[in-house]
């Protein structure tokens, strides 16, 4: 698992872990970790170490398995796991023999944690490499000395922002930050330039650290020197009084990690390092005790790993390769679907109705690809080899032997029945049909089909270059198999994959015009317009329910809820079709138009529509800003609840992943459905009955609910 | 319960608050030093019958540190007797001296007493003691603390205060400080600034700008407008929703002007009168202090006015004039629309828009100006009231012999 080898006097100690896919730092990996470590600093023949990997990446993190594990224990257990890891990488700094990190690749969190403690770090120019602190990304602080280090040795103003923000830099980066100290070109240059600085530092000692006068070892040095600025300091002032406010205005004050990763370099860097660790450690344990470290480890990291891995894919199905792609329409969601595709090798044939429709749906590729050329992260021919990869056609007939055909049409029934039956002939033996539709139930539209088995939704998000969700929607008639491929064609554009059932609005949208529908409950209500935005905002969406409207478009609600009263799922007095109304009719159609809830400057900016208080006038009496936040977030949750409990969505995983990447259902909840273990089933089910009480019956609990609060159950 | 009195009350001018400032070469013990050698030489004070001195501070570190009132004692040549004690409650700390040594007198384990305070903000730069308060990002997040000008701007919004409006308020009060210094109302309390030479330095109020208008004002940026925009009001509205954004109204010359100052009341018994044959001036009748809603901050002299008003038996209309301090003009604007008061009757001497807020020092000064104006235009009563950072009021009623 670490290997030990001395070499000329210097001891080199290799992660080469066994037991998992990744050099992690875990309950086996630190005990052999300090063991070799003590061995070398016991062997009096040793006058240097050099810490390396023997896998691709150095030290990826620690196992969030562990962290998990201790997360709802006594925060005592989770400070003594902390406190091993900081006496351990403690060890390297005072043990009086220079360390070197010898980075070969990637290093990360904890990984990079121990580079950190090491007294010179060497990083292979590898271009996959990537180095940081990423801890706040997963809800959790750098806690093995990294919000203490990094600030002593780069100054706080450009240290906190790196670790407030989790930013992964490359080689070349680090090493112009001062995250490392040396580049090398081969691993061989490596290892040779930290033997080097072990025999040019026979003694190194950092600056934070002094030699004990009276037992000669090394101490923590108190009233150092930061670079930059010390705390109690103007720009300290500046960095923590201002920088709280920003850190705020991005948190909205839902996310503890990066309160907690400035507490920790303010408190931690007035005394010395070794108190200072001893700060850190309990700023740590607060956070990976924290409700919202778990929701983000175990949805935004395990699940969403589990889910990307293909957790819904049906098991007996051999694996399945799109290598042809056939795309119908090139319009935006068309142009993104090829542009995606293409990125991940496929061969697209984009159909439009002429060639210069088509060719502006592959303009889309090109300028994505040709910024990509100019921020220097895609090399020119590779670029043209994307581009190359997107066929142009008229005909169906270039659609011959296309192992998937994705349409992406006018959400209209007749015709995307006409632009099926016109491609599916020339799909592959084993092929697939797919619909992009957000709105139109697959089943029905399978009735075009000669062979509904194998018809499939398949609904992007827009921008579909930026939206990691794909929304996979089976239809009652559709096959394992033509799931199969649909979530293997997923896994291949690197998008992760949720697997629903046929019903109106599906999972995603259905679950996300509630948000937008209680939004405009709120504003018939008289309630002020700006309060419902900035509850949206405050409650961790990312924009607010009446913006998110206008983009949207009203007209298009204005017609989606009047489909749904001629089918005779809503009624007529329906809130979001009665005020999309009013707007529609005032020729207030949304964004598109410049005119909605809001009306858009040329600037881009916008406010809120000043006419909205004539027609929904303001309330004597406001309710508090946590009452609005509570409806909003409630209303989508108890919605995720009856889609999970009709079997809309099919897992507790796809819920919360469908609603944190499909419609921004904010992450430290976990998701739309660990909403209500984050909040506790008991409070969630009093709550909507009072909600219910009060504003609609919108919010009544489920009777399974209610059970599973009656006997204390997880959802 | 024993009476507490005034017996008199000297301030030395307020300088300019900047490196070109009339008294930014003068240390702040020398400001003190002037100010406590006036009042015992013009009193012909016994010293050894004061038993402390209260000096309102608040940025008590480098030479403002280190208990700058046992400091002042010392090097006034006052008795060795005398104690000293400086305190801390930001911008009322003047005030809160007054009122800490009325507490004592009226307790009766003290007989007699000087009260003020001292800033030069020329030197010790307002904020550089740092605070948890403003620095702690757990203190700064948990409660939503924002510096006074996002603040005041806040009060603004939420009250509908515009742009004219504070500047209409301004350009009053510079108006009325430039008649106030044309018809000399400021010099029983006010002496001249002289060196160690003797030599005069200033001897007025040296911020106020004869000529300052709406229109002049109208001219100036708004200050707390780009450090908003860096997320300072995004901070303020996450407690705050009801408002899209901040109407950032003031300036700097719509706001308390930074100076240098010092100022100290003389306080004591009934015996201490009698023994001294000193005549009082005044009673302190009543005193308050409040907390409030810390983000938006200066809103305390609202609840503190009632909450002393209460307390004293009165109403708003038993008070014959006012002094509120003129942090930012909006304070003053809602501190007259939410109690009723007539501006004819509040801070009728201009206020610290146009004269200047040495922090320390300021309530002690608005009280001595308060009893000036009451004996000049011969009224009774009078109320002071400061607004004060971490979200405090402070408001004290004086009552002429």
């Amino acid at each position: 698992m670490i290997q030990y080898a001395v070499d000329q006097h210097i001891a080199v100690i290799t992660w080469a872990m066994t037991s998992s896919p990744m050099n992690v730092l875990n309950d086996d990996s630190i005990p052999a970790f300090e063991s070799a470590l003590e061995q070398a600093f016991a062997d009096d023949s040793v006058k240097g170490i050099i810490i390396t990997s023997a896998k691709p990446e150095f030290v990826a993190g620690a196992d969030l398995k562990m962290i998990l594990r201790n997360n709802d224990k006594d925060p005592t257990d989770m400070l003594k796991v902390s406190s091993e890891l900081n006496r351990v990488f403690r060890r390297i700094e005072t043990s009086g023999k220079p360390t070197v990190a010898a980075i070969n690749g990637t290093a990360l969190g904890g990984g990079y944690e121990i580079c950190l403690a090491c007294h010179h770090r060497i990083a292979l120019a590898n271009p996959k490499t990537a180095i940081g602190l990423v801890e706040v990304t997963i809800g959790l602080l750098p806690g093995a000395g990294g919000t203490q280090r990094l600030p002593r040795m780069l100054g706080i103003q450009v240290a906190l922002p790196l670790i407030l923000e989790g930013k992964k830099v490359g080689v070349q980066e680090a090493k112009s930050l001062g995250m490392i100290d040396d580049i090398a070109d081969t691993p061989d240059e490596m290892m040779a330039k930290a033997r080097a600085w072990i025999e040019a530092n026979p003694k190194p000692i950092k600056p934070w650290d002094e030699v004990d006068r009276k037992t000669g070892k090394i101490v923590g040095k108190d009233n150092v020197k930061v670079p930059g600025g010390n705390v109690q300091s103007a720009v300290g002032a500046q960095t923590f009084g201002v920088g709280t406010a920003m850190m705020m205005d991005k948190t909205k004050g839902n996310y503890p990690a990066p309160l907690e990763i400035m507490a920790c370099v303010y408190e931690g860097l007035q005394v010395n390092i070794d108190r200072a660790l001893s700060i850190e450690a309990r700023h740590f344990v607060k956070v990976a005790t924290s409700k919202v470290a778990k929701n983000l480890i175990q949805t935004m990291f395990l699940g969403m790993n589990e889910a990307n891995k293909g957790a819904s894919r049906p098991k007996d199905i051999p694996k399945t390769e799109v290598k042809k792609l056939g795309v119908l329409g090139a319009g935006m969601m068309g142009a993104g679907i090829a542009y995606v595709s293409a990125q991940a090798g496929i061969d697209v044939i984009l159909k439009d109705v002429s060639i210069e429709a088509a060719e502006k749906g592959k303009e889309y590729s090109r300028s994505l690809l040709q910024k990509s050329v100019e921020r220097g992260k895609l090399d020119p021919q590779k670029a043209d080899g994307i581009l190359s990869l997107i066929k142009l056609t008229t005909s169906a007939q270039d659609l011959d032997g296309c192992d998937l055909i994705i349409e992406a049409v006018f959400e209209n029934r007749e015709l995307k029945a006409t632009v099926t039956q016109e491609a599916e002939p020339f799909l592959a033996e084993q092929g697939v049909f797919a619909s992009n539709t957000s709105t139109l139930p697959i089943s029905g539209l399978a009735q075009a089909s000669a062979k509904s088995d194998r018809f499939i939704g398949i609904h992007f998000f827009s921008p579909v270059d930026k939206m990691m969700l794909v929304e996979i929607i089976v239809g009652k008639q559709t096959s394992d198999y033509a799931l199969a491929v649909a979530i293997d064609y997923t896994r291949k554009i690197r998008k992760t994959p949720i697997v629903v059932n046929d019903s109106r609005g599906f999972y995603t949208s259905r679950c996300f015009g509630t948000y937008s529908g209680e939004g405009m409950e709120l504003l018939k209500e008289g309630i002020n317009p700006v309060l419902i935005e900035n509850a949206g905002k405050d409650a961790g969406m990312p924009v607010g329910p009446l913006a998110v409207t206008d983009e949207v478009a009203l007209d298009l609600v204005y017609k989606i809820a009047g489909q749904g009263i001629q089918d005779g799922a809503i009624r007529e007095d329906d809130t979001s079709y009665q005020v999309a109304k009013k707007l529609v009719e005032l020729g207030r159609a949304g964004k598109k138009a410049k005119a909605g809830f809001y009306e858009y400057g040329a600037d881009k900016s916008k406010k809120l529509w000043s006419g909205l208080s004539d027609l929904f006038p303001l309330a004597p009496q406001q309710p508090s800003l946590d009452e609005v936040k509570t409806r909003l977030l409630y209303r989508q949750a108890i919605e995720a609840v009856r889609c999970f409990e009709e079997n809309v969505v099919r897992t507790k995983l796809d819920a919360d992943l469908g609603s944190i990447l499909g419609w921004g259902f904010p992450a430290y909840t976990g998701g739309a459905l660990s909403f209500i273990d984050f909040v506790g089933v008991d409070t969630f089910v009093n709550t909507c009955d009072r909600l219910a009480n009060q504003y609609g019956e919108r919010f009544r609990p489920t009777a399974r609910l209610r059970e599973q609060a009656a006997q204390q159950q997880a959802v | 319960m024993a009476e507490a009195f005034i017996y008199d009350a000297v301030r030395t001018p307020r300088g300019r608050g900047k490196s070109d400032g009339s008294l930014h070469e003068v240390q702040p013990i020398q400001l003190l030093t002037s100010v406590l050698r006036e009042l015992r030489d013009r009193n012909q004070l016994d010293t050894s019958l004061i038993d402390d001195v209260i000096l309102g501070c608040v940025t008590p570190i480098g030479e403002q540190g280190a208990d700058i009132a046992r400091t002042a004692v010392l090097e006034s040549s006052y008795h060795e007797s005398v104690a000293g004690v400086q305190l801390n409650r930001f911008c009322s700390s003047g005030l809160e001296a007054i009122n800490m040594a009325g507490a004592y007198v009226m307790s009766g384990q003290v007989d007699a007493i000087i009260a003020g305070g001292v800033e030069s903000m020329s030197r010790v730069p307002m904020g550089s003691d740092g605070g948890a308060l403003f620095m702690n990002p757990q203190i700064v997040a948990h409660h939503n603390i924002v510096p006074q000008g996002i603040s005041a701007d806040l009060i603004a919004t939420k009250y509908g205060y515009s742009r004219t409006d504070v500047d209409r308020f301004a350009a009053e009060s510079y108006r009325r400080a430039v008649d106030a210094q044309a018809a000399n109302r400021f010099h029983k309390t006010l002496i001249p600034f002289k060196d160690e030479l003797g030599v005069t330095l200033v001897d007025h109020d040296e911020g106020v700008r004869p000529g300052t208008t709406v229109d002049s004002l109208a001219k100036l940026k708004p200050a707390f407008e780009a450090i908003g925009q860096m997320g300072l009001d995004a901070l303020a509205l996450l407690k705050y929703a009801e408002y899209a954004q901040i109407n950032h109204v003031h300036h700097a010359g719509n706001s308390s002007q930074i100076v240098d100052g010092a100022a100290g009341v003389l306080i004591g018994s009934q015996e201490f009168g009698e023994k001294t044959g000193l005549k009082p001036r005044a009673r302190i009748k009543a005193f308050a202090v409040v907390g409030s809603e810390p983000t938006i901050m200066l809103t305390g002299p609202i609840p503190a006015t009632k909450k002393v008003l209460k307390r004293a038996g009165m109403s708003i209309s038993d008070i014959d004039l006012f002094e509120v301090n003129e942090a930012f003009a909006a304070i003053p604007l809602l501190y007259m629309d939410e109690l009723g008061v007539d501006h004819n009757k509040l801070n009728v001497n201009g206020g610290s828009i146009a004269l200047g807020h040495p922090l320390g020092a300021t309530g002690a000064i608005i009280s001595a100006t308060l009893l000036d104006e009451l004996e000049r235009s011969g009224k009774q009563v009078g109320l002071a009231s400061l607004c004060i950072g971490g979200g405090m009021g402070i408001a004290t009623i004086f009552e002429l012999l």
